[in-house]
This record gives C-alpha cells, structure tokens and sequence, in this order.
C-alpha cells in the first residue's frame, strides 16, 4: 500500500505541473483586462504603464516560470518562515495579486476560516444527515419516510441556492428579523453570547449548502444500499440467524459505503473551493467569493494560484478515495 | 468638606457637561459605530494603486486632498488654508504657478505634523518611474513642487495651466504621509501591502484591519483637526454581494447605515424604500449614456484599413442617417425603463455643470418617428420591400455593440424596435465589460476599435473642468493602428473647427470665455450626431434613517463629508 502511495505521489507531479501550464495558457489566452475596470477618466497611457508595473510586459514562458518559481519555492519559504522565525523568503518576489497588490497566499489564508466555518460546517452536517436518511430510505423503500426523503432531496437538487438563500433572507432577515443577512467576517468567538450571534450569522448559509450537499449524498446512499440489500450474501446473512440491525449496518453497510465514500471524498476539494454563489448571496466573503472578483476583476495571479490549490486537493483526495476503498474492501488490494 | 467640595464639583461638571453639548455638537464618538456597504469591496486603500471608484471613495475616509468639491461642485479648501485662484494671488498671472498654504496645526493620524514635505513627497511618489500610478495624469506638466516653508508649496507647470487644479485636488490626488511611503517609490510601489493597505492620513477615520474584498474596520481619528468629530468612534465598510443585497440590508432589514451605487430597477428599489427603514438618495455628475456614431468603414475585408478614417463609413458618413437615428428614439422611456430617479433625459454629451450646459439641442427630447422617416425619404433612402430602406444598393443595416449588463440590453433591444420602425435593419451584439472596456489592442472587441457601426456606453470626466474630456473628439484622438488602438475619440470625429476649438480652450483662462468654448463644442458634435446622448445618469445611494450629514456627491467621493456624519436620536 505504501509502495502504491509513493508511486502516485510521484505520478501526481507531471500531472500537476500540466495542469498549471495548462491553466496558465487559458487564463492568457482568454480575453479581459485587469484595468478594464478602471474609470474611462485614466488615460490609456496611464493603463499602459500601470499593465507594465503588474509585470504585464514579459513575454508568456517568462511568467510561467516566475510563477512557478514563486509558487514552489518562494510561498514554501514564506510559510516556512512564518512558523520558524527563520527568514529564507527575505526579499523575495512573492505571488502578488492585481486587484489589490497583496500577496495571494495571504488573502487566501485570511479567507479560509470563513470558508472552513460554513461551507466545511454545512459539508460534515451533510454527511452526517445523508448517510442516515440515504439507509433508513433504502431499507423502507417507498414508505412516507422514503417518498418524504426522496421529495426534500428533489427541493434540494432542483432549488438553486441563489433562489433559496434569498428566499430565507426574506423570510428570516426581512420579515422575521431573527438572523442578519449580511455575514460579520470580523466577528470573533470570545463569549457565550458572541458565540451565539456566530451560530445566528452561519445558521442560513449553511442550512441551505447543507439542504444542497445533503440531497446529493442522500441520493447515492439510497442508491447503494439498494443495490446490495439484494444480493445473495444478504440473504445468506438473514438464512444464518443474524439479526436485521447485523445484517444491515454490519454486512450492507459496509458494502454499500465504497461508492459513497469516494462521492464523499471526492467532495472535499470543493469545500475549499467555497460555494461561489452562495457566498455571494450572504457576504460570507471566503474563497468563492475571491475566485469569482478575481475572474472578474481579470487578476491572472490570483486565479492561477487559486485553481491550481484546487487541482492539487482533487488529485490527492482521488488518491485518499483510492486508498480508502483498499480499507474498506478486503477485496481490493494495490501490490 | 472636601468630599462635599468634590462632590458639588462633579454635579456642577456633569450638568455643566449636559447643557454645553446640544445634540448635533456631541463630542467625538459619540455616536458609536457607522455601517456602510460598498459591495464592490475596496481592494485596497491607497488610490494611487487602484484607479477604481470603489478605492477612491472608502481611501477618502482616511486620505484628503488640499481641496475637493462639495455637493454643488465647488471647490472647498480641505487641508489648504484656501483655495487659489488669480484674484487672491495664489495663481501667478502666467497661469504657470499655484502657491497652496497648509491649514495650521494639522497632524497625521499618528500624531506627527502635516508639512509641505508631504505634499512634495506625494507628488514625487505618484511620478516615480515604474510605480504604475493611476492617477499620474493628475500630475501631468507638474516641472517642480518647491517647498517654501514648512505650510507653503509651489507648484510649478511646464505649461500654462487655466485650470491648475488637477494635482492634490478631489479624492483622486489625496496627500499621503512621507514619513510611511518614504520607501515604497517606484517599483517597490506593489510590494508595499502593509502601508498600502492601512494608509496613515489626515481624515476623520483610521484604519484598524483591513480585509481585502471583504472588510474595512476603522475607529475614529483621535488627531482629527475638529476636536468634536467624527461623530462615530469605528466604522465598518463592508463588500461582497451585489447591489440588490446591498440596498436590502439598509432599506429593508435596516443592518446598515448606508449602501452606495444601488443600480437596480427602479420598481425595485422603490419597492424596497416603501419599507420605510431608509431613503434613496441621488446625485448628478457628467455622466452620460450616450451612442457613438461610427464615422469609419468597420468592413472586415479593409483589412488594416478597417475602421480607420481612410475609409469613411457607407451609410453613416450621411448626416441625415445619423440624425434620424437620433429622432427614432424615445430617451424619456428609456430613463424610465433604465434608470428612474437616477436618470434625466439630456441632449448634451456636456451635461454638467449648469455654466456648461447648452440648451440648444433640446429638440431630441421628444421622439419624432415620422420626422425620422420623412428626413431619410428626402434624402432618398427609399424603403425597400423587406422593410429595410436603401439608396445607391446600400441597406440600412447597422451593427449595435455594448458591453454586457441588463439594462443596456433593455435599451438595446428597445432602440432596435425603433429602428426598425424607419425601416433601419439592426443586429445587436454585447461584449463582456472586461474585455470591451479593457483596450486590449490584440483584441477585435474593444470599444476603442469599434469594429461595428454604433456602439453605447456612458463616459464621464473626473471633477468640474471639461477641457481635457472636449479634447476627446480632436481628430489625433482618434483610435488607429498607429496610436495602437487607443484614444477617446470613438466617432473618429475629424474637422479643423473643432480641433480649433479645443486648442483655443487650452490657453483661455477666463471661465465665462471657457463655458462658451465648450458650449460650442458640444453643441457641434450634437449637431453633426457624432455622438447620440441617451441618459444623464446619477448615483443612487441609499441611507438609513437613522443616519444624519449625508450630503451624497457627484463631484467628489460619496463619503467626502464622512466626518460631519451623526446619528439621528429619536
């Protein structure tokens, strides 16, 4: 397994660094201005020399590689630094963003707590409903419970969450008043009562991430479990004496859990992803929301580094699934 | 005894206290904190590195300039004693010189005094080579900022300036602090996060965290020349989201205090003022709508030659075409649908200010449909079976390009409609604003390159003084190969009047003189239609009720009198 683990560690490297180029050559090739928000009152002349100061001049393979050189070097550095005290990333050029001319890794590590908190929250409360539901569902099949199940993960499904994030800030910040619809990200947690407007200001974004996340989950496990409450060693199990609550967490469970761990795992990434438009909705301001001013704002660095963070978690949770699935079923071994 | 003396004294103070502070006069935070939501958030807090609106406006909370303009678009000294001008001395007669004189006493924030070393250092931070600053153009033909003694400076000019107040005025030239910026010149400009992310300044609040794209925190200026303000000991200015969100938190749940640039329909904001939480408030600056008339052949087969004044335009290089453009529409309804109380109909492309305002093109103000056709029918543009007219083998048919955003498509489709009523052909094409504003010269879709017939869009200038932005319609500002693609000039407008014009301008000082120039410039690229104005636009804002002081201005930052802010007691 060990062995396994290496050899796709190191498979993951080319992987990577063409997916960076591949990125990089897109976000150069698409077209968009990172002064094209700038008043029409700055002159042409003025964009030109502020393009240049951006770095904007170089030609393409110089930047790739400067970008490559400070995302792998020099932000390693700067991290390193941060946590020893020592100061190898002095003076260093490091991976500095257009809109706001700060370093990107600082902005993004300023942004994960907000996303952590809701979209990490709303995840785990996910999982935790889904896999219940996804098997009470699957062994009552088209009970109330089941129909009941099946119509909440259609809402959740078919209801974007631009529509239904609004829908509760009408109902529960306009007409009822109970939570704020704008989140407070300087808010910190020192108290009972300043843990409580916490809870208050998270309550919606994460109920509706968490009524989308679920409804997929849901979905698999029932799915699933279907599939194996019919086979033959269900049967076999039943035939031997085992009692319903053996049979079904013990033998079905186990069995049904493989595809729905790879969702699961598979879904990680997206968490630091964020939720774009969910975010947007409630000013939670977390990655989501600096992925998307950042494409709009055409700031190339930003995006760059952002999407290749998300490869990098896509390809070692596929990794983590791939392993989980050797754990979880004797069956598949690696070596 | 003396417990009692003690006691008497604290009584006598505290009522003393009560009766000397009226309620509008409350001391310095006072009033606790202040919410406002830009929900383009602030990406950074120095304005020389950004350029955007959004910058400008929350920079202007802790950075001031000299003077700035109020409300009515006069000038107010700010940290200058007074404003100069020819007649007080503080303008030589040359026009080449402008002597500005510091209030006295001013401090930093953090407590270190306001000299003219700040200001000279301004200038040379915003000139230095490689820095990328964005408002350098305010500092154009600056030859020297000579310090006189520690409250005066000099600027001095290359050339004469009649209107000289282009450097260290209004919220895009502010003065920062050469004690903090002294290192951060020329290329280091970027690289310096921490100054350039909480700015030290002279205005009523300071910066305590910055978040960019989300959040601002700020407390009040304890240095602030008034002793009494602001009124607010913190703020928060808070991004994120769109302008629905924005305008929902002040008018309907009432969470913040104040949410700039509502642009939203106009029934929905006035269905969300109806909840009586706060009140929209608008401004009018120089902003306009406006459709510019291509005057150059856009036919891709000219190759390099396309859209360049070597080849002039088929069917609008006939005046009557273009005029008849102009009649069809309907600029009433367009306010209407578009822009409600944020919007008035104009026929000038020089809206503002009232001395510059003509009034001799206001016949565009009601649509004339059957004038339209009967004006292309005299000029023989005969309508042909399918509904469209032609002369000579041309079709009327047009290419109409804007950038992406609900309500030019709105008035898109809807000018399409009337166009098509006097038997023009239209197709509609819109190009995402990142990349039709961008200048891309490698790109065929900028609006510089105007590879289509008529294309809108709204433009502005930055304070009171036109000159420079009448200059756009001088031939050499014409967008071609040569320039790269860049320029103002979209039409390709082109005649000797008016580049005479504008050089007659640059050398007159005498304002009345200077109105009539400009008058007469607007008024001929009105008659020529070069340009179709569709809508003088406002800004629309929105405040709390509880929020007193708000003055919302067109000419200056919207929170230029931040410090004058309070809270209204029940």
């Amino acid at each position: 397994m060990l062995h396994y683990t290496i050899r796709r560690l190191l498979l993951a490297i080319p992987t990577l660094l063409f997916i960076s180029l591949v990125i990089f050559l897109l976000l150069d090739l698409a077209p968009g201005d990172p002064m094209a928000s700038i008043p029409l009152t700055v002159p042409p002349e003025v964009k030109e020399r502020m393009r240049e100061a951006l770095g904007l001049g170089e030609p393409v393979h110089i930047r790739f590689l400067n970008w490559l050189y400070q995302f792998f070097i020099v932000e390693p550095q700067v991290a390193f630094d941060h946590l020893f005290g020592t100061d190898f990333s002095e003076g260093k050029q490091r991976i500095i963003s257009f809109q706001s001319r700060s370093p990107v890794m600082s902005v993004v590590a300023e942004r994960m707590p907000q996303t952590l908190w809701v979209v990490g929250l709303s995840y785990v409360f996910a999982t935790l409903i889904a896999v219940p539901i996804g098997i009470i569902s699957a062994y009552r099949q088209y009970s109330w419970f089941d129909q009941l199940g099946t119509f909440v993960s259609m809402i959740g499904f078919s209801i974007p969450t631009f529509f239904s994030g609004v829908l509760l800030i009408v109902i529960f910040s306009v007409t009822l008043g109970w939570f704020p619809s704008i989140y407070d990200t300087t808010h910190e947690v020192t108290d009972w009562s300043s843990f409580v407007f916490q809870m208050k200001q998270m309550a919606m974004p994460v109920f509706v991430l968490t009524l989308y996340n679920a409804a997929q989950v849901s979905r698999f496990m029932r799915a699933s479990m279907l599939d194996n409450l019919n086979q033959d060693y269900v049967r076999t199990a039943r035939a031997k004496g085992m009692s319903e609550k053996v049979v079904v967490l013990l033998h079905v469970l186990r069995n049904s859990m493989i595809p729905v761990v790879t969702v699961i795992a598979l879904g990680v990434p997206s968490i630091f992803g964020g939720a774009i438009i969910t975010e947007q909705v409630f000013q939670v301001n977390g990655l989501g929301q600096m992925l998307i001013t950042a494409i709009y704002a055409s700031d190339a660095p930003m995006v760059q580094t952002l999407t290749f963070i998300f490869a990098v978690l896509i390809v070692l949770f596929n990794l983590i699934a791939d392993i989980l699935y050797g754990i979880l079923d004797p069956r598949i071994r690696y070596d | 005894m003396n417990i009692k003396t003690a006691l008497m004294g604290t009584v006598l103070g505290t009522v003393a206290g009560f009766a000397m502070a009226p309620a509008a006069f409350a001391e310095r935070g006072s009033d606790g904190h202040v919410n406002i939501i830009y929900w383009q958030a602030p990406s950074t807090m120095n304005p020389y590195l950004s350029g955007g609106t959004k910058e400008l406006e929350v920079g202007s909370l802790v950075l001031e300039p000299l003077a700035r303009y109020d409300a009515e678009g006069n000038m107010v000294p700010f940290l200058a004693e007074s404003v100069p001008t020819v007649e007080n001395g503080g303008v030589s007669e040359d026009l080449m010189n402008v002597t500005w004189k510091l209030k006295e006493g001013l401090l930093w924030s953090d407590g270190k005094p306001l000299t003219s070393e700040d200001v000279r250092f301004t200038w040379e931070y915003c000139t230095s080579e490689g820095g990328g600053c964005s408002q350098s153009e305010k500092y154009n033909d600056v030859t020297d900022v000579e310090i006189v003694d520690d409250l005066t400076v000099i600027v001095h000019f290359g050339v004469p300036k009649p209107f000289p107040y282009g450097p260290f005025v209004g919220n895009q030239a502010p003065i920062i602090q050469k004690a903090q910026f002294a290192d951060c010149t020329g290329e280091a400009m970027a690289s310096c996060t921490d100054q350039n992310f909480a700015p030290i300044g002279t205005g009523p609040f300071v910066v305590d965290e910055f978040k960019t794209n989300d959040v601002v925190s700020m407390s009040a200026n304890p240095n602030y020349r008034d002793p009494a303000k602001p009124a607010f000991a913190t703020a928060t200015v808070k991004g994120g989201g769109d302008a629905a969100a924005a305008g929902r938190s002040v008018l309907e749940t009432g969470e913040f205090d104040y949410a700039w640039n509502l642009q939203l329909a106009p029934d929905v904001l006035a269905d969300m003022e109806s909840k009586g939480k706060g009140k929209l408030v608008s401004a009018f600056g120089t902003l306009v709508e406006r459709i510019m008339v291509n005057y150059t052949d856009p036919d891709p087969a000219l190759g390099d030659k396309r859209a360049t004044a070597a080849h002039p335009h088929p069917i609008l290089s006939d005046k009557s075409v273009r005029q008849a453009l102009s009649m069809a529409i309907d600029r009433e309804l367009l306010v209407e649908i578009g822009y409600g109380a944020a919007g008035k109909v104009t026929c000038n492309v020089l809206p503002a200010p009232a001395i510059y305002a003509s009034t001799a093109n206001d016949a565009c103000m009601v649509q004339d449909i059957e004038g339209a056709k009967a004006l292309l029918e005299a000029d023989g543009w005969v309508m042909g079976s399918d509904g469209i007219r032609e002369k000579d083998g041309k079709k009327l048919s047009l290419l109409f390009q804007t950038s992406t955003n609900a309500v030019r498509q709105d008035f898109q489709a809807i000018i399409k409609q009337w166009w098509n009523e006097i038997g023009v052909e239209v197709e509609l094409r819109n190009i995402d604003s990142s990349v039709f504003f961008g200048g891309d010269a490698g790109s065929p879709d900028t609006f510089q390159k105007f590879f289509a017939d008529v294309e809108m869009y709204a433009n502005n200038f930055d304070g009171t003084d036109p000159e420079a932005y009448m200059a756009n319609w001088e031939c050499k500002q014409a967008p071609r190969p040569e320039t790269q693609w860049q320029g103002n000039n979209m039409p390709r407008y082109c005649t000797e009047e008016y580049d005479a014009l504008v050089a007659e301008m640059a050398k007159t000082g005498d304002l009345e003189k200077r109105a009539e120039l400009a008058k007469t410039m607007n008024d001929m690229l009105m008659q020529d239609y070069a340009i179709i104005p569709l809508v003088y636009r406002g800004r629309v804002s929105a405040a709390s009720n509880t929020l007193g002081g708000v003055e919302i201005n067109a000419w200056d930052s919207e929170l230029w009198n931040a410090a004058d802010w309070y809270r209204i007691k029940e």
